[in-house]
């Protein structure tokens, strides 16, 4: 397949990146999804709109994060220079509130007076209602059943946050079933409500605007790293479930030839055992959830349970943006086991006293894999997503300790 | 004349609306389902939507979710959906049939297999819920080009300017949603139904159907006198899933019950209006 000029200028104007993303949505939503995206365009060219999120992401999220020489880590893995994007730092502990501000900001210009929004692990959940709390609107966040068990400690935060977390028991009580759920209610509440999407997915404009709002994580790199290293990073790596932060830290990157990117994807007990979330590295193209990109799928179209360790990642798809980064192998996209994660879990926390959420374990663990074969002068950044309090349960109960 | 236009052309000639009637395929098991198929146009079905199940129906509420799973759960797939309608079109060669569902099985499927394999199947019209015109070249026009009807969904939120871009590419009939929401939830009041539905004339003269919220042969009725055709669905899965015993299994009661309803319904529909229009324009 033959590049294009630019890998920064999607999607089109009808949402598409190359065949993936659009608009595949029931036709009760088509005039909001339209209505999203003339309020963004609006809000992209305001630079009062810009202003706002500026001084909310310093004074509020704490941002920039810092670019973290990871000095232990280092010296352990005998390779590459690592560095890490601390997003763990961020108010609310990840990199879910850059979008969830950006996100709120324009349901407030566009008047919107109730937010719902769909959680996996419950950091969007928790981002999101912490924004709701700031701004004094009502939220609804809707969560797989599944997912209520194994993250309590988020589902009491929204709680405290004032958010009222609807419990989803259709299909498999998941992510995607959560996002089924968010959809419902939207199309039964078209005149008041704003569907706050927490990935670089969904029916366009969502997976553009997710992206522009976190692309902070790496336009704050490139200046980091240029004070740091005086010039650009040669490896970016981060975890990959629908997407954000990845993209997010890639795609200021993405017209810079010599830097390579790499997506993790949650594989699981293994690819070859079908229990996993790695939907590109083991589904095919699929129309889910308003976009066409990788999914997990049968035969017959019907989308299969996931697995992952960790919550957040644990969903059939990805964004459609990857999807295309994928196909033209700008990205590469690799297989990281829970296991694997587990250990870099481990790893990070002992060597550097960053507890990391399993989410980005996975990237780390990528890291430690590569690390040691590249040179010392070879810069890698991971970006560490979120913090790991919120997985003490699951690590402890997997380690077989009981709390 | 396509067998969806033949059978509005009729039912104007007859002076009364029409009673589409929508079930998921293979719900609750292949066999029970190409029986109770097999009745639907002596029980008084005019049209039949057939529903194409799906893991993730977002636009459905609880009632056909869960007939959707009920049907995968028995082994239901596309391929077969499409082989219990060509089943059913040897021995029907009159009732419209309507295939409804969401687009990842047929994309998957394949679209020209599916609109080749559709067409020699019998089916006449398709509705799937997640292709907006939007993406019109996806499914919609090659479905055309097909000799498939592809037909739209106006809702409570197409206003005067989005309805051109619905009707562009519209065939069959138009198909109202009465309200905004999902299947089976709420119902919209007879007033509103008939204003959107005086609304709709104005920019087309395809036949309307109106769905969503109609579980009452009542309901039928006051949806009848101002629409053309009137859509069932969650009450009649309902009535499925109430004659399943313990283990879902289809009780001996499911097929009369599923009967019932439907000439009920049709009952209601076929009185609706008390002068049929064509009488009333004859005398005149």
């Amino acid at each position: 397949m033959a590049g294009p000029n630019t890998f920064r200028g999607g999607p089109d104007d009808r949402g598409l990146f190359g065949i993936h993303g659009g608009r595949f949505v029931a036709e009760t939503l088509m005039p909001l999804v339209l209505e999203v995206e003339r309020a963004y365009e609006t809000a992209k060219r305001d630079p009062g709109f810009a202003a706002e999120l500026r001084y909310y992401l310093e004074h509020y999220v704490g941002r920039p994060s810092p670019l973290y020489f990871a000095e232990r880590l280092t010296r352990h893995c005998r390779g590459a220079k690592i560095y890490l994007k601390r997003e763990d730092l961020n108010h609310t502990g990840a990199h879910k509130v850059n979008n969830t501000l950006g996100q709120i900001l324009l349901a407030r210009r566009m008047g919107k007076r109730r937010i719902i929004a769909e959680t996996g692990a419950g950091q969007h959940g928790v981002a999101t209602a912490t924004v709701c709390a700031l701004f004094d609107l009502p939220c609804v966040v809707y969560m797989g059943a599944t997912d209520i068990e194994r993250q309590k400690p988020n589902v009491f935060r929204m709680k405290l946050l004032g958010a009222e977390v609807r419990p989803v028991t259709s299909g498999t009580a998941t992510l995607k079933d959560a996002m089924n759920e968010a959809l419902r209610d939207w199309v039964a509440n078209v005149d008041d409500t704003y569907y706050l999407i927490g990935t670089v997915a969904g029916p366009h404009p969502y997976p553009a605007m997710v992206r522009d709002f976190q692309t902070v994580i790496g336009d704050e790199v490139r200046v980091q790293m240029m004070r740091a290293e005086e010039r650009l990073p040669d490896t970016l790596i981060a975890c990959v479930g629908g997407g954000s932060n990845a993209m997010g830290l890639f795609h200021p990157f993405l017209d810079e030839p010599t830097v390579t990117m790499i997506g993790v994807e949650a594989a699981g007990e293994g690819i070859s055992t079908g229990r996993h979330a790695a939907s590109l590295n083991g589904g095919a193209p699929g129309v889910l959830h308003g976009n066409r990109s990788y999914y997990l799928q049968d035969a017959d179209g019907q989308i299969l349970d996931t697995h992952s360790i960790s919550a957040g990642l644990d969903y059939p798809g990805v964004g459609p943006e990857h999807a295309w980064l994928f196909e033209h192998r700008r990205v590469a996209y690799v297989p990281v086991t829970d296991r694997e994660a587990l250990a870099a879990f481990q790893l990070l926390t002992r060597l550097e006293g960053i507890i990391p959420a399993l989410e980005s374990a996975h990237a780390v663990a990528e890291v430690a894999k590569r690390a040691p074969n590249l040179p010392r002068d070879h810069l890698v950044v991971i970006n560490l997503s979120g913090r790991g309090d919120k997985d003490v349960d699951t690590v402890a109960a997997t380690l077989g300790v009981k709390l | 004349m396509s067998r969806i236009a033949a059978r509005f052309a009729q039912l104007r000639a007859a002076g009364r609306a029409g009673l589409v009637t929508y079930l998921s395929c293979g719900d609750p098991d292949r066999v029970t389902f190409e029986k109770i198929l097999a009745h639907l146009p002596k029980a008084g079905a005019d049209l039949i939507e057939i529903g194409m199940p799906f893991s993730d129906p977002m636009a459905d509420g609880p009632a056909i979710q869960a007939a959707s799973l009920r049907a995968l759960k028995s082994g239901m797939t596309l391929a077969k959906t499409l082989d219990v309608l060509r089943r059913f079109r040897k021995a029907d060669r009159d009732t419209p049939v309507i295939l409804m569902g969401y687009y990842n099985p047929i994309y998957r499927y394949g679209v020209p297999r599916f609109l080749k394999d559709a067409k020699a199947a019998g089916c006449d019209g398709l509705i799937v819920v997640d292709l907006p015109p939007e993406h019109d070249d996806e499914l919609c026009l090659p479905a055309r080009q097909a000799g498939i009807d592809f037909v739209r969904l106006a809702t409570p939120t197409s206003d005067d300017k989005r309805l051109p871009v619905i009707l562009t590419n519209a065939g069959g009939f138009l198909y109202y949603v009465a309200i905004a929401g999902i299947t089976g939830t709420k119902s919209a009041r007879a007033e509103v139904v008939a204003a959107a539905v005086a609304r709709l004339r104005r920019h087309t003269a395809l036949p309307i159907a109106v769905g969503f919220g109609i579980r009452t042969p009542a309901q039928a009725v006051k949806v009848a006198r101002v629409a053309d055709a009137a859509v069932i669905g969650s009450a009649l899965v309902e009535t499925i899933a109430k004659n399943l015993d313990k283990r879902g299994k289809a009780k001996a009661t499911l097929l009369p019950a599923v009967l019932k309803d439907v000439a009920a319904l049709a009952s209601g529909v076929r009185k609706a209006r008390p002068r049929p229009r064509n009488q009333a324009r004859a005398a005149q």
